[in-house]
């Protein structure tokens, strides 16, 4: 049973030969359906393992398949080896299934565009590199899995490179992701150092009774943490994200919302039980997912981009998943990892219905009374937002309540993560209803010669079994509080470590509390969503007069809280100025009062200053001189 | 050990402070007259003319880079020749080393030759 | 002496006897010279065959020079990498019309010299090897007459080169005075075993050498001439500057430190040290200001000599093996990268392409383009291409001997070189260009490409060929 493991990364694999080498042999329709089918066919393979994997007693549930050996140097043997547990399996049924959707929903969209076979190949090349993330044992694959998906990640973002800007925005994400990689590559380094293996099964194993130091353990977390931070845009890395909406809106559906983004979630979950050994490190996660869930809901408030609105909201709900691992409850980082995939991938694609049903429109504010015109898209999207603020019964209630549920009970009781949690929720329920009432009520808005209209069936019914997925996806882990059994965290249990980061006693078993609880979220829901009504439809002018009541509040939302500039004034310049600083001084300074000790020309060198190198030999030969003179001393020293 | 160099390294500073000394006394002790005769580069000879740096033609130095190249060469036969009847007794692979270098250098001579070396037009 | 010392350099006979047919063929009345590089890559092909199949393993020429699967391995690699220089080289010489025996013969006289570098087992061959590769690389780099950056290439190169020969061969002097002798045995035996004169000597001696082994793999602050020469340089040359010296000059410096002077260790490394740090960190920051492409490479090779002089530190089995496995990575991407760079100076106006010659590339050649950024990729150690399995080793072998400052150190260096190996890959995909025609691929470039395909992606994907191949090579010495 295991045996046809590998055709699942074999198929998009294929998909992506067929389209990147013969694609100039296919029409775009084909080259699509070439890649959907390959998809397809992953899906089936998935679908079929995972039925195998739930008719295995609870213990026994993980199927291997060792291809072959990748590198055989000394101690360390990687294998390439594909694993398919429950959390894998949960993942590549998320990864195929709406990947499959979005998929076909981009032959429609991607139709008329010159570069679909490309589109299509490095879309299955996505895929190909993110089942191999999920599926593979050992570090370094899943390594390669990473830097893959960020590689496609950034050429898929830079599709449209005729623009600058967006190409820009392309080289913005995979820089940022970057400074998160080296994090990763270096817990890597030290995980091998001590455990003299890279295979995560048996990290989990040995980890527990290894005896393990806290500095350590925590400084490894922490770094794996940082590789999470990058690549699920958290706090303070999340800036690549909002950019990385240059790309086609497909490819923010799949790429930037339902599946990459969420790695970081999926790292940090697979290596539980190494997080559930450093508290220190938890603490960090959870603070990182609560100030990012707070901020990028507060900036989402006031974007005008329909993009910009839902990517700053993916990365809230990241935070969220970040908030319910810094207390423990991996598998409800999971579970809410799994439903954000059905909601946001539906908000994305309606989104993207709505730009092409307007002739490539993303301004709100020139949007508005949609909802005749285009009412799948219209419908689909109303129970997205639904599903994500979190009205009771939509997957996104149970979810969130979930994590909501936990934050509570890591510490016994009423504390600022979730309060925090609590406030995140009303907001969202605030700017997705913002966004609708923008998008489909109120005034027509559109300027002089669009005319919107509804996308094609290949759009639209990917868009209702999303909708269906949200509306029903919740079901998957209702929670015993309401009468059900939590069927995924009983599914996931045997993977997850347990961790309790505060003495208190758990209260997991107060249902009427639980209960409670989830009332008085879903009081702050309802309440959010009637302020939006009333600012939005009821009295359109009441925004600016928010805004003129508390413009620094406003302009710091809107500005998105100047963290680019930050970055500029941090990151960037300090970076350039090292790199003057060796020009500047080493170079003119040192050297040039070398040529003058000489008694040569200044003013020649005047011309080779944009040179890195004055191109005078005896300044070399004198440089070579001071370096004999270094390295006799260093010897003599030693 | 390396005490034993310690005379050399005295060598070195009576050499060097001979050399400095020299200059220094004559920059101290020597009248200075800054006349115009004085300062011309010839004080009793007759003024130079023209640039200083005269190009020569090219082939001063390839004539001369030729020479060095296969004069220096030609020395290898002088030790090839003395250990020439000892080793030959052992067979006569000291010979054919000889003529392989000879061959070499044939093949350098031709190749100048051809490319116009000796051509002095 | 005999056939058998015969037979053990055969592959530089075949050499020499070439590069001398390729002068004999040049001074013909009427030359025939397009059968020039076809008779280079013929002695190179026969030169590689009999370095892998011919003669025992021994010592050889009075103990002169040893044969060993190490010396077979980098001879190998050398005498493929001559061969992909030369075809990288022809359509270059052909387009300039400057195609002219001279350049293939100086290039085979080089070879030899890289060959019995690694072959020697005595200073004074280790010297008379370099210096069979230094002259005609000198006379190489300046080979386009009428073209004063080429002069200029050729002459600064020559005369710091001198120089730094001039320390090396002193540090041998120095060695001799104190051991006594300049074989690596009699070398070893005596430091080993304190017979030597002066154990200041003893490392001032090995101090020198390492400056001329620096310079020749430009190790900062001995690399202020190689950006200069390799942008002067004729890029088909520049693509031979940055690896053969380096690959050559990093073998045997390896050998000779785990030969004779590993049990001196705690005397070098610091300067070691703080070489690597300067180098890697100076090259990279450098590097990143560079608009033209070569000068941008070249800057590169700095950098990439720093994380190499990563294993020299070290010198055991693993940092040894780390360091055969990057530099069979590197010579053959970083030649392959010249390569296309200089495809791209074709239809330029000026000789010196920067990074805008880059725009629109991946529309005009798609496989070029994709080529170049494999090529980039992989200097820069993206996983999965063998680059990063490179850097895996090196870093990791590093770490174990304890250094954990300086792998910290170099994995952020590698992390900045990202930025500027990307630039072209940028322009290339995301910037349309005003040329839109492809360019012709030449023929001749094609196995060098192929070869960074096997290299770069081959190796990265199933490396345990390689991976075999460098470890048993290593296995010989360390």
């Amino acid at each position: 049973m295991a045996d046809t493991l590998y055709l699942l990364v074999l198929f998009p694999f294929i998909g992506f030969l067929v389209n990147g080498l013969g694609g100039r042999w296919l029409s775009g329709k084909q080259s699509g359906l070439v890649a959907s089918l390959a998809v397809a066919g992953s899906f089936l393979i998935g679908a079929q393992l995972f039925l195998g994997l739930l008719a295995r007693p609870e213990d026994n549930r993980r199927l291997v398949q060792t291809l072959f050996t990748w590198l055989p140097v000394g101690e360390l043997n990687i294998h390439v080896t594909y694993v398919f547990d429950p959390l894998a399996a949960i993942m590549v049924l998320v990864i195929t299934g709406v990947g499959l959707l979005i998929h076909i929903y981009s032959i429609g969209y991607m139709r008329d565009d010159p570069g679909i076979r490309r589109y299509f190949a490095y879309l299955n090349l996505f895929t190909f590199m993110m089942l191999n993330l999920v599926l593979s044992d050992s570090l370094v694959l899943l390594f390669m899995g990473w830097e893959g998906v960020g590689l496609c990640s950034y050429l898929l973002i830079g599709f449209w490179f005729s623009d600058a800007a967006k190409a820009r925005a392309g080289m913005k994400a995979f820089v940022v992701n970057r400074i998160g990689d080296a994090g990763f590559l270096i817990a890597m380094i030290m995980i091998f150092d001590r455990f003299g293996t890279l295979s995560m099964a048996d990290i989990s194993w040995l980890a527990p009774g290894a005896g393990i130091d806290t500095t350590f353990i925590t400084t490894v977390t922490l770094l794996m943490f940082v590789g999470a931070v990058g690549k699920s845009a958290q706090v303070p890395l999340y800036v690549w994200l909002p950019d990385a909406m240059a790309g086609p809106t497909p490819v923010s559906a799949l790429i930037h919302a339902a599946t990459m983004v969420t790695a970081g979630v999926y790292l940090v979950a697979r290596n539980s039980a190494l997080f559930a050994l450093a508290p220190i490190t938890m603490g960090i996660i959870a603070a990182i997912g609560t100030i990012t869930a707070l901020l990028a809901a507060i900036i989402a408030i006031t974007q005008t981009d329909i993009k910009k609105v839902l990517a700053y909201s993916t990365i809230s709900q990241l935070g969220y998943m970040f908030i319910a691992l810094g207390v423990g409850a991996f598998s409800a980082a999971i579970f809410h990892l799994m439903t954000h995939a059905f909601f946001k991938a539906l908000l994305f694609l309606g989104a993207g219905s709505v730009i092409h049903g307007m002739g490539d429109e993303q301004d709100l504010r020139k949007m508005g009374r949609l909802r005749q015109l285009m009412p799948t898209t219209f419908m689909t999207m109303t129970i997205g937002a639904l599903a994500i603020a979190g009205l009771p019964g939509l997957a996104g209630f149970f979810s969130k309540d979930e994590i909501l549920w936990s934050a509570f009970n890591s510490s016994g009781g009423i504390s600022w993560i979730w309060l925090v949690g609590l406030a995140t929720a009303g907001l969202t329920a605030f700017y997705m209803a913002r966004m609708l009432f923008l998008t489909f009520f109120g005034e027509r808005r559109w300027a002089e010669g669009v005319k919107p209209h509804e996308s094609p069936s290949v759009m639209t019914v990917p868009l209702i079994i999303l909708a269906f997925l949200s509306i029903v996806g919740g079901y998957a882990g209702v929670p015993e509080a309401l009468g059900g059994h939590n069927a995924l965290h009983h599914f996931l249990a045997p993977l997850m470590a347990t961790f309790q980061a505060s003495g208190e006693a758990s209260q997991a078993a107060n249902h009427p509390l639980e209960l409670l609880l989830m009332l008085l979220s879903t009081g702050v829901v309802l309440v959010a969503a009637y302020y939006a009504y009333r600012f939005f439809v009821q009295q359109p002018g009441l925004p600016e007069t928010a805004a003129g009541k508390f413009p620094q509040l406003y302009r710091l939302s809107n500005r998105r809280f100047y963290v680019d500039e930050i970055y500029a004034l941090l990151i960037i310049r300090p970076f350039r100025a090292l790199a003057d600083l060796l020009w500047k001084w080493i170079d003119v300074r040192i050297i040039d009062n070398l040529v003058n000790l000489a008694g040569r020309t200044t003013e020649r060198l005047g011309g080779a200053l944009r040179l890195m190198q004055s191109g005078l030999i005896q300044h070399y030969a004198s440089l070579l001189l001071l370096g004999v003179v270094f390295i006799l001393l260093a010897v003599a020293m030693g | 050990m390396i005490g034993d160099y310690l005379p050399i390294l005295f060598v070195f500073l009576l050499a060097a402070g001979f050399a400095l000394g020299a200059l220094g006394l004559t920059h101290v002790v020597g009248p200075r007259i800054k006349t115009r005769v004085k300062l011309s580069a010839y004080e009793s000879g007759v003024d130079p003319v023209g640039p200083t740096h005269s190009r020569l033609n090219v082939r001063y130095f390839l004539i001369g880079l030729v020479f060095i190249i296969f004069d220096l060469e030609v020395v290898f036969l002088y030790p090839w020749a003395v250990i020439f009847r000892e080793q030959a007794a052992q067979g006569p692979f000291i010979l054919y080393e000889m003529l392989f270098f000879l061959v070499v250098l044939l093949v350098g001579y031709l190749y100048i030759w051809r490319k116009g070396v000796f051509e002095w037009e | 002496m005999g056939s058998a010392d015969i037979l053990s350099t055969l592959p530089e006979l075949v050499l020499i006897a070439t590069a001398l047919l390729l002068l004999v063929m040049e001074s013909a009345a009427e030359p025939h010279r397009e059968l020039l590089a076809a008779t280079a890559l013929g002695g190179l092909a026969i030169a590689l065959v009999t370095a892998l199949g011919y003669g025992a393993d021994g010592l050889y020429y009075s103990g002169m020079l040893q044969v060993d699967p190490y010396a077979r391995f980098v001879s190998a690699l050398a005498l493929v990498l001559a061969a992909l220089a030369i075809m990288v080289a022809v359509p270059y010489l052909r387009r300039t019309l400057e195609e002219r025996g001279e350049y293939y013969s100086l290039m085979l006289f080089a070879t030899v010299g890289m060959l019995l570098m690694v072959k020697a087992q005595d200073l004074t061959m280790v010297f008379l090897g370099l210096e069979l590769l230094s002259i005609p690389l000198y006379v190489l780099a300046g080979f386009y007459r009428h073209r004063s950056s080429s002069n200029e290439a050729g002459l600064k190169y020559l005369l710091l080169g001198a120089f730094a020969a001039g320390f090396f061969l002193f540090g041998i002097a120095l060695l001799y005075g104190s051991t006594g002798t300049t074989s690596y045995s009699g070398m070893a035996q005596a430091i080993n075993s304190g017979t030597e004169l002066s154990r200041v000597l003893t490392l001032a001696g090995f101090g020198l050498l390492l400056v001329g082994f620096a310079f020749k793999v430009a190790l900062a602050p001995f690399h202020m001439y190689a950006p200069d020469v390799y942008e002067g340089a004729p890029t088909s040359m520049s693509a031979f500057l940055s690896t053969g010296p380096k690959l050559a000059g990093f073998a045997t410096l390896l050998k000779l430190i785990a030969v004779v002077f590993a049990g001196t260790m705690v005397h070098w490394w610091t300067a070691i040290w703080i070489l690597a740090a300067l180098t890697m960190t100076v090259g990279n920051l450098a590097a990143l200001r560079q608009d033209s492409l070569k000068r941008m490479l070249a800057y590169s090779s700095v950098a990439h000599a720093g994380y190499l002089a990563l294993a020299i530190l070290v010198t055991n089995y693993d940092s040894g093996f780390a360091m055969l496995f990057y530099l069979t990575v590197y010579v053959l991407t970083t030649l392959a990268a010249f390569g296309i760079v200089s495809l791209l100076e074709e239809g330029e106006e000026s000789a010196m392409p920067g990074v805008e010659a880059c725009k629109g590339l991946a529309r005009r050649n798609p496989w070029l383009a994709a080529a170049f950024t494999l090529a980039l990729l992989s200097l820069a150690g993206f996983p999965p291409t063998a680059g990063f399995l490179g850097k895996f080793f090196l870093f990791n072998a590093t770490l174990d001997a304890g250094y954990l400052w300086l792998v910290i150190l170099a994995v952020l260096n590698s992390l900045v070189s990202v930025y500027y190996y990307l630039r072209p890959v940028v322009a290339m995909y995301m910037q349309p260009g005003k040329n839109t025609s492809a360019l012709p691929i030449p023929r001749m470039l094609i196995p060098a490409l192929l070869a960074l395909a096997v290299v770069a992606l081959g190796a990265g994907f199933i490396p345990a060929p390689l991976v075999h191949a460098t470890a048993s090579a290593i296995s010989a010495i360390l």
